[in-house]
């Protein structure tokens, strides 16, 4: 069995439920997954929950038949990478410095000319290589965000969780870190999920569309039949009509019912 | 972004150079002010009656051997430990201070503004004024034994209290605050009912000072800082990954807790060990790190031994002032130090770079 899998999980903070009977079929390598869903759906929850960061009260998730449960927390987070919603740095950091601790992963002091070469050209390929020397809290929340980027895929894992990497790009970086993205997951052949607000960048770069609301997972499959479902005008609460754009892409209107 | 460069490999090439350049100057600093740290002991060893050579000084402190039965005396039984003692002292507050801020979160951690200063301040009046010992059999020992343990307590309650939900930095130091005030509320009640004697020592001890210096003393310091400093660095990604945030520290494989509590650990042994040496000597925690993180920035290997020698160079600083300013007689440390550390604290406070602690 391979590709990541969940069955029946279950969450509460306290008394308040977040997610319950959460499962997913089995997401392939090399595919790109994007979690949609309205505020306080459990998107990030069941993120901490692939992640390990948090246990999940009832299910399990599974990464290719192995259950991860019986995996160390470091085990775990060295395949499975996590890129967190808020990046509230406030640190005299640079850029680079980030990005190599990022890539060093906690091992060793030593900093090789190889890992100096491997984070001078991710810095490169990001389009972020004139921010290098600069302070992260000098940084905007759009540049943050690319940094942040450039830390989940500087880092090699078979699973990688991005919780709203696009949040506070404009559209041309949007479209840009998707690509990259998408890409990076079809070279490394690893799982990827993107958890998204905007349904039309969803439609556009998603292989497969989950859908979460309420803490359950409403639908499940490929864009086209998730965002043509009953189900997704319910959960977020308006009217969405599903058009055809100038390159056969699917677009999505929303209307306050 | 515009400047996005055709030959991608070309550009990486130029960001390793860039970095390799800071880290050269890094190591750099380290070393020129280590070099500047042994110059200042020297100047330490000869400010004083004696009229001293800087160069017989330095040749005397390197091969003792040569020197003559009066220098025997003065330079290595009188001045070297009072100037080891401000060294050591001085690179302990500096680490403490460092890694305060960095597990906390907080700009203003220090050992003085979290009250582990005032409380080891009790402990030793307890001892000098009721004769108690909170550790049982320590001898003569006890007024320090006492300022330790009192140090030692508080820590492990602020660190409960950082346990505690939804506790901000901000919150952290007003407890830190209120220690501070309780304790010195406490040590009032002490010293009302004072002898003259006993009120004297106390004050002494309030002040801080370097003149109970001992090798013993410089020794104890020394192995403290040879145990605490190695596994701070060996822990320094990780305590850079947490300036990140917790969540992305978390997420990169960190377990936040036990390195706060591991931390926390070794920041009150040095800091309780400091204190119960020199009386309550603030700031030093403060200014230290604050000066390395503007000169080279968070990274703890490049932040952590800076924040050490800068505190060092300010304790010993602060040992020379404290002879020089009136010749014949010997400032309480404590007292300059809080003169030099109130404006640098408050312009801190005014936010000279307060985006790095939004």
């Amino acid at each position: 069995m391979s590709g990541l899998q969940a069955q029946g999980l279950g969450f509460s903070y306290g008394p308040k439920t977040v997610l319950q009977n959460a499962g997913f079929h089995s997401l392939r390598p090399g595919h790109l997954t994007a979690l949609i869903g309205p505020n306080a759906a459990g998107k990030s929850t069941l993120f901490r929950l692939i992640a390990g960061l948090s246990r999940p009260t009832s299910g399990g998730i599974t990464l290719n038949g192995c259950d991860l449960a019986n995996l160390t927390n470091r085990a775990r987070l060295k395949r499975i990478c996590f890129m967190p919603q808020f990046f509230a740095a406030n640190a005299a950091l640079s850029v680079f410095d980030v990005v190599m601790m990022a890539h060093k992963q906690l091992r060793g002091w030593r900093v090789s000319d190889a890992d100096m070469q491997t984070v001078g050209q991710a810095l490169s390929q990001a389009g972020i290589g004139h921010l290098a020397q600069a302070y992260v809290s000098d940084l905007s929340g759009g540049q943050s965000q690319m940094v942040s980027v450039a830390q989940a895929l500087i880092r090699e894992s078979d699973v990688y969780l991005f919780d709203e990497p696009t949040s506070a790009l404009d559209l041309r970086h949007q479209l840009e870190v998707l690509t990259r993205i998408k890409q990076a997951m079809r070279a490394r052949q690893a799982i990827g999920i993107v958890a998204l607000h905007d349904l039309n960048l969803a439609a556009r770069f998603a292989d497969h569309l989950i859908l979460l609301g309420q803490g359950r997972i409403v639908a499940e499959g490929p864009p086209e039949t998730v965002l043509r479902s009953k189900a997704i005008s319910e959960i977020y609460g308006v009217d969405v009509q599903i058009t055809t754009g100038p390159r056969e892409d699917l677009l999505v209107h929303a209307y306050a019912s | 972004m515009v400047e996005q460069t055709i030959f991608p490999g070309a550009e990486a090439a130029e960001l390793v150079k860039a970095y390799k350049q800071r880290h050269l100057r890094r190591i750099g600093l380290v070393i020129g002010a280590a070099m500047v740290l042994s110059c200042l002991v020297v100047l330490d060893v000869i400010t004083g009656p004696a009229n001293l050579s800087f160069a017989r000084t330095f040749q005397v402190i390197l091969d003792p051997s040569i020197a003559s039965p009066k220098e025997q005396v003065i330079i290595w039984k009188l001045r070297l430990p009072v100037a080891l003692m401000a060294v050591t002292v001085g690179a302990m507050l500096g680490v403490a201070g460092a890694e305060m801020q960095t597990i906390l979160n907080n700009p203003l951690a220090d050992p003085f503004t979290l009250g582990l200063s005032s409380a080891a301040s009790f402990g030793a009046a307890l001892a000098i004024v009721l004769g108690w010992s909170v550790v049982p059999g320590v001898g003569g020992l006890f007024v320090t034994a006492n300022a330790f343990a009192l140090a030692m307590i508080t820590s492990c309650l602020l660190f409960l209290f950082t346990r505690l939900r939804g506790v901000t930095p901000e919150a952290m130091i007003l407890v830190g605050i209120a220690m501070l005030f309780t304790f010195n509320a406490l040590l009032a009640f002490l010293q009302y009912g004072a002898s003259e004697l006993q009120l004297a020592q106390l004050i002494f001890w309030q002040l801080g000072s370097l003149a109970r210096a001992s090798w013993v003393k410089v020794g104890v310091c020394f192995a403290v800082l040879a145990v605490v400093l190695p596994y701070f660095m060996s822990r320094s990604w990780a305590l850079t990954a947490l300036r990140m945030g917790e969540e992305k520290a978390a997420a990169l494989g960190v377990n936040v807790s036990l390195l706060r509590m591991s931390v926390l650990a070794g920041v009150s042994l040095l800091s309780a060990v400091a204190v119960s040496f020199v009386g309550a000597v603030a700031f030093v925690g403060l200014v230290g790190p604050h000066i390395a993180r503007m000169i080279v920035g968070e990274d703890q290997r490049g932040f952590l031994p800076l924040s050490a020698l800068c505190g060092a160079l300010i304790m010993s600083g602060t040992s020379i002032a404290s002879k020089a300013i009136t010749p014949g007689i010997v400032y309480p440390v404590g007292m300059i130090t809080s003169l030099i550390g109130i404006p640098f604290f408050v312009l801190l406070i005014l936010g000279q770079r307060k985006r790095h602690w939004q």
